[in-house]
């Protein structure tokens, strides 16, 4: 038993270590004093003040926050009305598989070929109507269709967890449909509604590739900037502001893991 | 009226509530059928278009870009694409390969701590995972220049950022089975003297073996599409076909053929979710 025990915890630290080490090395070179080479040269802050200042990463900071807001917004309603509308209602099996099928295609599909589809589809109806050019608006667009699906999923497992006899009680109060609906149900289903929420956002801010695929030259978000300043050969801009990015999404895993916690 | 039902304490017909049910699901149904379904049968449709000379698409049917795929082009037959496709499945199976050697001892480690612990170490696990995959890779970039720079850029390097990206993805299912493992089953393979592989072998196995099938599919899916990671830490040696459907969709423009690739990847995908598909439920995994 100890062998295994010794096993499962060098793995573990092994595991650990493949997840760790390239985002210590982002860190710690954040703060590196010497600008060229991947030798210590002291401890600065500096790289975070120019990085600050730097107008092309606050563009892309802005762009970053506004496309995670815009579409976490819009997914979340969408989303939980779509839960709400799936589950709570006496669908037909197949109209059930459907749904389960449209929610699950985004989670499962590789996201270059959903990044892919969508690109399509923005020149189709670029061609037809004139709109739809690449920026803000697209991917705007694209991070909500992931989106709705994942909020969809996380307000579904909740929605199942409350029993149709607090209904039951409430309507037998002469509650009405919307009051039903705002003060038993929504109440009620929050903490699923701000899990999916955080967990959207996450994603948003998660994702490269689907924003990659559908920005256009104005609307570069923070990973697409990096990814770009990589081509040009690295920056210590770059390590700090990845540094901040990693915190971030750092606190939400947590506060994400609180929240399950807590139902 | 046999029409009428009570559902959740109201008294109403089932016409009325489907109704309602489907004023409340309609936006998000439209926005999913407008942006995901109707996009995905545009993709399949386009992979049997062709592209005109100055990047336009033709719609006419031809068979064009799965011959271009199978290597034959303008000039002769060559196999380059077909390494490709033969390198991206079996990388990804070697990270599904790797990850999963990884991923069990780690699951056992999890799931033997304390509650308290126990979630610690699942949101250690989760941050990575929750970071932008851009920043992981370039952070490897690092790691490389720092500690073996003649590993980069080249395959070994592409496989352990890609066993790296897809860690996560394959603990939290395989440590969903194992938490939920009867250990007296395990005690009496040890009772009676089994070697430790039978133990694994009858007694484990069977146990996790649906959380197994779910963390091999959600490792091995995202990483035979995986774009990011060959890019940064690899060479033109370690192409794989999401480098080349990014290609087709950026500098070449050639939207049919990129199309026709991400059909083809879509067909891996949807053979690996067939096996999932049966294995979840029993997982309890959907």
């Amino acid at each position: 038993m100890t062998r295994n025990r010794r096993l499962a915890a060098t793995t573990t630290a092994t595991g650990m270590a493949l997840l760790y080490l390239p985002l210590l090395a982002v860190v710690v070179l954040s703060l590196n004093q010497s600008r060229l080479g991947l030798h210590w040269g002291g401890f600065t802050l500096n790289w975070y003040a120019r990085a600050w200042k730097n107008p092309a990463v606050l563009h892309a900071l802005t762009n970053t926050l506004l496309l995670a807001a815009a579409s976490t917004a819009a997914a979340t309603v969408l989303g939980t009305a779509l839960a709400i509308g799936i589950a709570r209602y006496p669908w037909p099996r197949w109209t059930q598989a459907t749904f389960s099928l449209l929610v699950h295609l985004p989670v499962v599909t590789p996201d270059i070929i959903f990044a892919a589809a969508l690109l399509v589809v923005f020149r189709l109806l670029r061609e037809m109507t004139g709109l739809f050019n690449l920026g803000m608006g697209t991917m705007i667009i694209a991070h909500v269709t992931f989106q709705i699906a994942f909020v969809a999923l996380v307000v579904r497992a909740r929605l199942a967890t409350i029993e149709p006899e607090i209904e039951e009680a409430a309507r037998d109060l002469y509650a009405t449909n919307s009051d039903v609906l705002r003060k038993i149900l929504l109440p009620l289903l929050a903490p699923g509604i701000v899990a999916g929420a955080l967990l959207a956002f996450t994603l948003s801010l998660d994702d490269f590739v689907i924003s990659f695929f559908t920005s256009g030259p104005e609307s570069a978000t923070l990973p697409i900037y990096i990814f770009s300043s990589l081509k040009r050969g690295l920056s210590p801009e770059i390590h700090a502001v990845s540094t901040v990015i990693f915190l971030v999404t750092a606190i939400l895993a947590v506060a994400m893991q609180l929240l399950s916690r807590s139902d | 009226m046999p029409d009428r039902l009570v559902s959740h304490g109201q008294l109403v017909t089932r016409r009325r509530l489907l109704w309602r049910g489907a004023a409340t699901s309609s936006p998000g149904v439209l926005w999913l059928l407008v942006f995901l379904a109707i996009p995905c049968l545009l993709l399949l449709a386009l992979a049997f278009a062709s592209r005109g000379s100055y990047g336009q698409i033709i719609w006419s049917p031809t068979w064009r870009n799965f011959r271009k795929l199978a290597g034959y082009g303008v000039f002769g037959w060559s196999a380059d694409y077909l390494w490709i496709l033969a390198r991206t499945v079996w990388l990804a199976l070697l990270t599904t390969i790797l990850c999963i050697l990884l991923a069990y001892p780690i699951a056992f480690f999890v799931a033997r701590r304390s509650p308290r612990w126990r979630n610690f170490w699942l949101v250690l696990l989760m941050i990575p995972f929750c970071t932008n995959l851009v920043i992981r890779t370039y952070g490897w970039q690092l790691v490389f220049s720092i500690l073996s720079p003649n590993l980069y850029p080249g395959a070994i390097a592409v496989i352990i950022g890609m066993v790296s990206s897809n860690l996560s993805f394959a603990v939290l299912p395989l440590y969903t089975s194992v938490e939920r493992i009867d250990w007296s089953i395990v005690d009496a393979a040890e009772d009676l003297y089994a070697s430790r592989w039978s133990v694994f072998r009858h007694g484990i196995l069977p146990q996790t073996r649906p959380g197994l099938v779910v963390a091999v599919i959600v490792t091995f899916i995202p990483a035979l599409g995986t774009f990011v990671v060959p890019d940064l830490l690899g060479g033109s040696k370690t192409m794989l076909i999401g480098n080349l459907i990014q290609q087709q969709f950026g500098a070449s423009r050639d939207f049919p053929f990129g199309a026709a690739l991400s059909f083809t990847l879509m067909l891996a995908t949807l053979i690996a979710l067939g096996i999932y598909q049966r294995r979840a439920g029993e997982a309890g995994l959907v």
